[in-house]
């Protein structure tokens, strides 16, 4: 019975392989129908892939930065005292509904582009603003997670941790963050995506990452197929970035469903 | 009331008035419990029987009167610490288990020894797997709370309240929320405990186990006491009308519910 219900999954799994790679084949087979063209693409993948790198590094320090100020903010949330509350509540929801870009030129053109610490001139780069531009709005996003994970825990577990001496920050931390940890992982990967592919905006404030260096390209080989093909890699590109961190989530969200 | 020497009284309340706003739940509630006692406390839902529970170990402050649990005055602890360092003395165990469902059965009980004790882990693990001895589920240590039945999962239960070493445990309709099956096997445990000499205030529906574990039965109705004896006593001997009624279904000890509340 096993043998009947595989050839099903083998197939999807195919297909499904076959969908993820499908830009990067278009891009190969179409370098190698004509050759010009590949050797262009070849020329100018190391400079791309420098662009990439950028957006990789945005994007994981703008969610670090984004996580670890917002899981904060989701307990300050639920403090009972108002003046630490009302702050916190007040950041969350002016940020969580400014758009990215906003918040990337605010960054940029607010901020200095050097800053002075003791007398010596540290240079602040515009990809530092674009991390806390993106870090910001990730921050919010967190934060409304992680206080959604928090309310999402029985009462009861809150009375049994009580009922064993456990105070309020003690059950917090060793019996309703744990739980929270599973419930707020999909939700913080769909997070992780959408600031992944807001990296993107950065080249709008000068950045050198991919969509910036992309641009560079085409304006430097001027030719229209590559212009095309260049683009196409910048989709591969942030599609095999983005992509298994939704495979991942839906996993992760069967697996705990299922626990 | 069934004349404690005063030294051998763990739990006193004395004219206990709590309400949650305009509700008034209790309306007066005098109860000694000695050291070593097993008092159930049966009567109506909502006559207030979990409230007197939750008031001992300060889950609950009542407006007025007097709790004394083992010399401290539960009733004018103001600081947190001071409820939690009560908490760490009576056990608390709850009709829906509450147990915590990203642990397995070992962490559930070794968390709160380790946590909040300060002991060692691998004792308060060697603790844990002779508490799970006890309640008989040592085979179970590392499974998980949902992997486990009701009358499993309540098993569970009594034995992280244990673990914490309390002068007393309090049981509060325990097996209201188990399927008929498995209430017998959480029965055996508290039986056990308690012939242990473990001190126990049980809120209860299960008239035949009441009657035959309790020193004393006291039944409780719209926020009162209506009376409180030996269990012959209020099963058998008591001429009040409205205790007569509320176990009337239980003349010859048959031990089924007899106005369908409960399991």
């Amino acid at each position: 019975m096993t043998t009947a219900a595989l050839p099903q999954p083998v197939s999807h799994r195919v297909l499904r392989n076959l969908g993820i790679l499908a830009l990067p084949l278009i891009v190969l087979v179409w370098s190698l129908a004509d050759p010009t063209l590949g050797q262009e693409v070849v020329e100018w993948i190391p400079y791309l892939a420098s662009g990439f790198a950028m957006n990789v590094v945005i994007a994981v320090l703008a969610m670090a930065l984004g996580t670890l100020v917002g899981a904060l903010f989701g307990i300050l949330e639920l403090v009972p005292h108002r003046i630490v509350r009302y702050p916190v509540v007040a950041y969350v929801q002016v940020f969580r509904n400014a758009p990215h870009l906003v918040l990337i030129f605010a960054t940029t053109y607010i901020f200095p582009f050097e800053i002075v610490v003791f007398g010596n001139y540290l240079p602040f780069p515009d990809w530092v603003k674009a991390v806390i531009g993106l870090a910001i709005p990730a921050s919010a996003y967190v934060a409304e997670i992680t206080r959604g994970a928090i309310l999402s825990i029985p009462t009861t577990q809150w009375e049994a941790a009580k009922g064993l001496g456990f105070a309020r920050s003690e059950a917090l931390r060793w019996i309703i963050l744990p739980q929270c940890l599973r419930r707020s992982l999909p939700p913080w990967m769909n997070v992780a995506a959408s600031i992944t592919m807001g990296t993107a905006l950065a080249s709008l404030v000068g950045v050198h990452e991919l969509l910036h260096a992309a641009t560079d390209a085409s304006t430097a080989v001027r030719r229209l197929d590559f212009t095309i093909i260049a683009y196409l890699v910048v989709m591969a590109a942030f599609f095999l970035l983005c992509y298994p961190i939704s495979r991942l989530t839906r996993r992760l969200e069967g697996r705990f469903k299922a626990a | 009331m069934t004349s404690p020497s005063a030294e051998n009284a763990l739990v006193k309340l004395e004219d206990v008035h709590l309400s949650f706003g305009p509700v008034q739940v209790l309306k007066g509630i005098d109860l000694t419990v000695n050291r070593g006692d097993a008092v159930s406390i049966i009567g109506p839902s909502g006559s207030g029987k979990s409230t007197i529970l939750r008031c001992i170990n300060a889950l609950v402050q009542p407006q007025s009167g007097r709790i004394t649990v083992g010399g401290t005055r539960v009733d004018q602890l103001a600081r947190e610490s001071e409820r939690i360092a009560l908490r760490k003395r009576v056990g608390i165990v709850f009709q829906q288990y509450n147990l915590f469902p990203h642990l397995t059965v070992l962490d559930n009980i070794v968390l709160a020894p380790v946590r909040i004790l300060g002991i060692e882990r691998r004792t308060a693990e060697k603790l844990a797997r002779d508490l799970l001895e006890k309640v008989r589920l040592a085979d179970k240590a590392n499974a998980y709370p949902g992997q486990l039945s009701g009358g499993q999962q309540q098993r569970v239960a009594i034995a992280r309240a244990l673990a914490m070493k309390p002068e007393l445990v309090l049981f509060d309709e325990v097996t209201s929320a188990l399927d008929p099956e498995t209430v017998g096997e959480v029965l055996w445990v508290i039986r056990d405990l308690i012939r242990d000499g473990m001190t126990s205030i049980l809120v209860t529906h299960e008239m035949r186990f009441a009657e035959e574990i309790s020193n004393m039965v006291v039944f409780t109705e719209n926020g009162r006491i209506i009376d409180h004896g030996s269990p012959e006593q209020i099963f058998h001997v008591s001429q009040n009308p409205r205790i007569r009624q509320f176990v009337g279904g239980l003349s010859g000890g048959r031990g089924s519910l007899s106005d369908g509340e409960g399991i």
